[in-house]
């Protein structure tokens, strides 16, 4: 596409069908405490 | 829903259902802006008169835009619907298991900082230190209530962690022989202002805790404005050496530097800055906490300045990357690829479901932001839940609980806010907190161009 360029991205869509198993971090684990960050949680399945 | 922003030179369109992130020339992202409520005519019309100086943009060339636009959408990849909804409803039904705990393992300090929000250590009641007896219940208890889930997290956060240094210690030794037994997987974390910070602690630390928060604010004139001790010495001088070794002894990977910025320090891109100047390679800052009347807390005209900050800091970190001096900040880390899944981002951070928070003396809170306000307490280590209606109002915290979030871009990648924030904002845990929601939405903005910028599309 000559105007429009698009990033590699995780289909949201497509990680619900296998998402949910919550291993991955809890958002007040890491560093924030004082508000909710989950952009930067790894998937554990991703890993 | 499709949010489209200019950031940094960037025309940057987010499709917030799907997570797919495009970036267009400033002619593709006005179509965008037009597709949905106008025809194609009206859009060539609209585009050929704003562009008009532009012999490039025919009526073919926007015919081809909005078919790439259409090929987008067919694939997936923009103006995606909402399809998570009953989702998060099925995943509310499940049973909660309990997968991550705060330990106040002291809740005593040896600073006295103005802003704590535990305040200075003691959340409002009586300084105590946690037992080891109490601790290791708070253990089985996380055990027993993990059913499947391996990896749990403890924190062990205070007050000052360090003031009762022996008994985490002799809890990550229990922790460990107890994970071998149920076949989970401790990750311990640490929180902690400096001031007890020795070789022995590091030694230990480095060993056993999958990540640590070392406190500190910035420059010395910010950190040591609040972080002082109790005669009113700034914590700066004592603790940045210490820190560094530890940073570096734990090859800086595995920690953060987390600084708390207010009113006082609007300009807390240059703290951040400052903290990368001292070697720190992973930084975390977040706005203060605090009752709207006090001095420091973070006003509605703060705002704007603020806004531009997180602007100026994201400029900054893409030319010290390329320059070999990048840093990692905490808010603009967004894994595209490999982030949470959908289930996650919509169900809420899993305060009092997924997540408690335990007192010295052994009580359970839905969080560490709600210790101070026993209306909140649900049980204790010994007993086990005793309010499980209060777990159940927190399990609905998830976005589609705030009306506020249902247009909001953000969502995905906030799960709703802070429910604690939210609470001692409006009164209501599904309440918003709406100066939290501004900054977050920028912090979004900005990592995502950071990212776009890395593509170098």
């Amino acid at each position: 596409m000559k105007r429009i360029k698009t990033l590699e991205t995780r289909n949201l869509a497509e990680s619900a069908k296998k998402g949910g198993c919550g291993e991955c971090q809890t958002s007040c684990q890491s560093a924030s405490k004082t508000s909710c960050s989950i952009a930067n949680q790894q998937c554990e399945k991703c890993k | 829903m499709v949010h489209r922003y200019k950031n940094n030179g960037y025309n940057i369109v987010l499709d917030s259902n799907s997570g797919a992130v495009h970036v267009m020339d400033e002619v593709a992202w006005d179509i965008v802006g037009l597709y949905e409520d106008k025809t194609e005519e009206e859009i060539i019309e609209i585009i050929l008169e704003k562009y008009s100086d532009r012999p490039d943009v025919t009526p073919e060339e926007i015919k081809e835009v909005l078919e790439d636009i259409e090929e987008l959408r067919k694939s997936g990849k923009l103006f995606t619907k909402d399809i998570f909804a009953d989702t998060v409803f099925d995943f509310k039904e499940r049973q909660s298991v309990i997968k991550a705990m705060c330990l106040h393992i002291a809740h005593d300090c040896n600073l006295r900082c103005k802003y704590c929000f535990a305040g200075e250590g003691e959340y409002k009641g009586r300084k105590s230190l946690m037992t080891f007896e109490v601790g290791k219940k708070a253990l089985d208890f996380l055990i027993e209530n993990s059913g499947t889930r391996r990896n749990l997290e403890v924190d062990f956060f205070g007050g000052e962690p360090l003031m009762n240094w022996e008994v985490v210690k002799q809890l990550v030794k229990y922790g460990r022989e107890q994970e071998k037994l149920h076949d989970k997987n401790f990750r311990f974390t640490l929180t902690t202002n400096g001031i007890l910070l020795d070789d022995e602690v590091m030694e230990f630390a480095n060993k056993e805790m999958s990540n640590v928060v070392m406190s500190l604010d910035g420059r010395k004139e910010t950190n040591d404005r609040f972080r002082s001790s109790a005669n009113g010495t700034g914590s700066y001088d004592l603790i940045v050496p210490k820190f560094q070794d530890f940073a570096d002894r734990r090859n800086q990977k595995d920690y953060y530097v987390r600084g708390t910025y207010t009113h006082f320090n609007k300009d807390f891109a240059n703290d951040i800055l400052h903290i990368a100047d001292l070697g720190f390679e992973q930084i975390s800052m977040e706005p203060v906490v605090a009752p709207p009347e006090e001095e420091y807390a973070l006003k509605k005209e703060d705002l704007p300045e603020l806004l531009a900050q997180y602007d100026k800091l994201a400029v900054e970190m893409i030319k010290r990357k390329k320059a070999g001096k990048g840093f990692t900040f905490f808010h603009y880390m967004i894994d595209l690829t490999g982030g949470p899944c959908v289930v996650k981002r919509i169900s809420g951070c899993g305060v009092g479901s997924e997540y408690l928070a335990v007192t010295p003396w052994g009580d359970l809170y839905p969080c560490h932001q709600f210790v101070d306000n026993p209306e909140f307490c649900v049980g204790n280590v010994y007993e086990g839940v005793k309010k499980p209606e209060i777990c159940e109002e927190f399990k609905k915290c998830n976005i589609y609980a705030h009306k506020e979030c249902r247009d909001c871009f953000a969502r995905m990648y906030c799960s709703g806010g802070c429910p604690a924030n939210a609470y001692h904002s409006t009164g209501k845990i599904t309440g918003i907190y709406e100066m939290g929601c501004e900054l977050h939405k920028k912090r979004i903005e900005c990592a995502i161009m950071i990212k776009v910028a890395e593509a170098g599309l």
